[in-house]
C-alpha cells in the first residue's frame, strides 16, 4: 500500500473505530441503535459524495493520480453501506427477512436505499484490477457510472425520511447533483474554439 | 582546494521521511477525529430543577386500573432530558437539551379565552397552584420510539372549568409560545411558527389529559416544554405540545401544525395506533428507550380502557 493510500485507509476508519469506541462506553445518546444506523449511514454517503468527486476533482484541477485512491473510496462507502444495512435488518427487523422484504414493498425510503445498497454489490465486486481486465475498460467504465444512480438513490433515501428538516438531504442532494451535472456537462458540451477564452476544463 | 560533497546520510534522510510520514498520520487523523466529533451527539446536559411538591399517590395497582400509572421501568431522566423532539430549539434529538440551556420561563402566562363564559391570563404560579399529581404516562413518539415519564402535572379539565367553556365550544386550541429571541430555531422555515395543536373538547376534559409542570418531581426541564405543556398519553408525541402560551376554546377543528406541514401523513386525531401505518413507516412496533429489542405498539398507547370509548364507532384510519 502506498503511503497516501495508508493516509486515506487510516481516516476512513476512524470514524468506525471511534463509533464501536463511543457505543461501548455508553457516549451515544439514548438511543444508541438509531444512532449507529444514522451515522453508518451518513458515511455512507460521504464516502460516495468523495468517491464521485474524484473525476470532476481530477479533471478541474488536473490531478491525475486522484484516479488511484477512487476504488478505496468507493470500496468504503460499499463497506459504510453494508454496516448500515447490517444495523436495519439487526436492530431494527431483528433478522426478520421476511419483515425485510416486507418494508422494501411497502415504504418507498427503504427501497430506495436498497436500490442504492443493490446497485453497489456488482461495482465493488468488478473493483479488482482482474475484473477490469475481464470486461475491458470501456465497458468496465460503463458499468460504473452506475454509482451515480445509487448516489442519487442514497440521498433519496435519506431525503424521504426525515419528517421537516431538509437541510441535510438536500446539501448531500446539492453535491451530487453538481457532480453529475458537472459529468453531463463536460460530455455534452460544445467543444471550445482554441483561443476562445481560458478553458477551464482542459481535456485529458 | 576540493572539499568532500556533503551528502545526507541514507539512515537520517530515511527517519526525515518517517518522521514526516508520521507527522501527516497523525495530523490528518486528528482532523478526522475532530471532524467526526463534531458530528457526534454532544455529551449529555444535566438539569437543575426545583422540587414540586404533589398530593398523595393512590396505591399502585389502583393507579394502573385508572391509567394514571404503568408497571413498566421508568425512562431514566438523562434519556428523557436528552433525546428530544422539539423545533423550536433544534431539529436534531440530542442538540435540544443544549440548545434550550437557560430558557427564560418567568414571567409566563397562559390565556385561556374564546367560547368561555370567563376567559382570563393565568400566571405560572397561580397554575402551579394546582394540586399536582405524579402521573406515570408511556409517551409514544409518531417516529417509532417510546419512553415511560413521570409527569408531575393536574388534568387539562379542572383549568378549563375555571373558564366554563360554553355550549358552542367543541374543540380546545392550543399554542406554544413564538419568540425568535428565545427560541432560536423559529427563525429557520422548518415549520410554520407558532405551533399549534388541537383536541376535541371530550378528549380535553378527559381526566388522563395534563398539563405537565414537571417531571421526576422537579419543575420541567426546557427541553422537554418548560413551564407547562400538555401530556395525552394515547396519541402520538406531537399531539402533546410543549411551552403552551394559549389556550382557546373553539366550536371547529382547529389547525395543527403536523397536519398543515403533511396532511397525508399527520391528522388530527393521531392516537397511537399499531394497525394504521404512517405512509412511510409502519407504526406495529416501536423501540422502548433503553431497550434493544423493539416491542408491539399497543392501541391507544395501551389505554384504550380509558379512551376507547370516546372514538366508539369513528373510522380509526380515516379518522388517522
Amino acid at each position: 500500500m502506498t503511503f497516501p493510500k495508508l493516509v486515506i485507509f487510516i481516516n476512513a476508519l476512524i470514524p468506525l473505530v471511534l463509533l464501536l469506541w463511543d457505543l461501548y462506553h455508553k457516549r451515544v445518546g439514548p438511543n444508541p441503535l438509531e444512532f449507529a444506523t444514522r451515522t453508518t449511514g451518513m458515511l455512507t454517503l460521504i464516502f460516495l459524495s468523495l468517491t464521485v468527486a474524484v473525476t470532476p476533482l481530477r479533471k478541474i484541477f488536473g490531478v491525475n493520480a486522484l484516479v488511484k485512491y477512487r476504488r478505496m473510496l468507493g470500496l468504503f462507502a460499499f463497506f459504510y453501506g453494508a454496516l448500515h444495512l447490517l444495523t436495519y435488518v439487526w436492530f431494527d427487523r431483528l433478522f426478520n427477512l421476511a419483515s425485510v422484504a416486507q418494508d422494501v414493498v411497502k415504504r418507498p425510503f427503504i427501497l430506495a436505499g436498497m436500490t442504492a445498497f443493490v446497485l453497489m454489490v456488482p461495482l465493488a465486486i468488478t473493483s479488482t484490477n482482474q475484473m477490469v481486465k475481464r470486461l475491458g475498460g470501456k465497458r468496465w467504465a460503463r458499468l460504473h457510472r452506475v454509482v451515480y444512480v445509487a448516489a442519487i438513490a442514497g440521498v433519496v433515501h435519506f431525503w424521504m425520511l426525515v419528517k421537516s428538516d431538509t437541510r441535510l438531504p438536500l446539501t448531500f442532494g446539492f453535491i451530487v447533483l453538481f457532480l453529475v451535472g458537472y459529468r453531463l456537462f463536460v460530455k455534452y458540451a460544445p467543444p471550445q474554439q482554441p483561443g476562445a477564452g481560458v478553458n477551464l476544463f482542459p481535456p485529458r | 582546494m576540493a572539499e568532500k560533497l556533503k551528502v545526507t546520510d541514507k539512515s537520517v534522510y530515511l527517519n526525515r521521511r518517517t518522521f514526516m510520514r508520521g507527522a501527516v498520520l497523525a495530523g490528518t487523523a486528528t482532523a478526522s477525529t475532530l471532524l467526526y466529533r463534531r458530528l457526534n451527539p454532544p455529551p449529555p446536559e444535566k438539569v437543575e430543577g426545583d422540587k414540586l411538591a404533589t398530593t398523595e399517590n393512590a396505591p399502585k395497582e389502583e393507579a394502573i386500573r385508572q391509567g394514571y400509572s404503568v408497571a413498566d421501568t421508568l425512562t431514566p431522566l438523562e434519556a428523557i432530558t436528552n433525546y428530544n423532539n422539539f423545533y423550536e430549539f433544534d431539529t436534531s434529538k440530542s442538540g435540544v437539551a443544549r440548545a434550550a440551556k437557560g430558557f427564560v420561563t418567568r414571567p409566563w402566562a397562559v390565556s385561556v379565552d374564546g367560547l368561555v363564559n370567563k376567559p382570563r391570563v393565568f400566571d405560572l404560579d397561580e397554575l402551579l397552584k394546582f394540586p399536582l399529581e405524579e402521573r406515570i404516562y408511556r409517551l409514544r413518539c409518531v417516529e417509532g420510539w417510546s419512553m415511560v415519564i413521570p409527569w408531575i402535572g393536574f388534568p387539562l379539565q379542572k383549568l378549563l372549568e375555571k373558564v366554563e367553556p360554553t355550549s358552542q365550544a367543541r374543540y380546545v386550541a392550543f399554542q406554544t409560545l413564538l419568540d425568535p429571541e428565545r427560541m432560536p430555531n423559529q427563525r429557520t422555515g422548518v415549520l410554520d411558527w407558532p405551533y399549534v395543536e388541537g383536541l376535541r373538547l371530550d378528549e380535553a376534559m378527559h381526566p388522563l389529559t395534563i398539563l405537565a409542570t414537571g417531571l421526576y418531581g422537579e419543575t420541567l426541564p426546557p427541553q422537554d416544554g418548560a413551564p407547562i405543556r400538555l401530556v395525552v398519553p394515547w396519541k402520538y408525541g406531537f399531539k402533546s405540545i410543549k411551552s403552551v402560551v394559549k389556550i382557546t376554546l373553539v366550536s371547529n377543528e382547529p389547525p395543527t401544525t403536523w397536519n398543515l406541514q403533511a396532511p397525508y401523513e399527520y391528522g388530527f386525531y393521531s392516537n397511537v395506533n399499531p394497525n394504521v401505518a404512517h405512509p412511510r413507516w409502519s407504526q406495529a412496533t416501536e423501540r422502548r428507550i433503553g431497550e434493544y429489542s423493539r416491542r408491539d405498539t399497543l392501541l391507544f398507547n395501551g389505554y384504550g380502557e380509558q379512551v376507547a370509548h370516546l372514538y366508539q364507532g369513528m373510522d380509526l384510519v380515516k379518522n388517522f
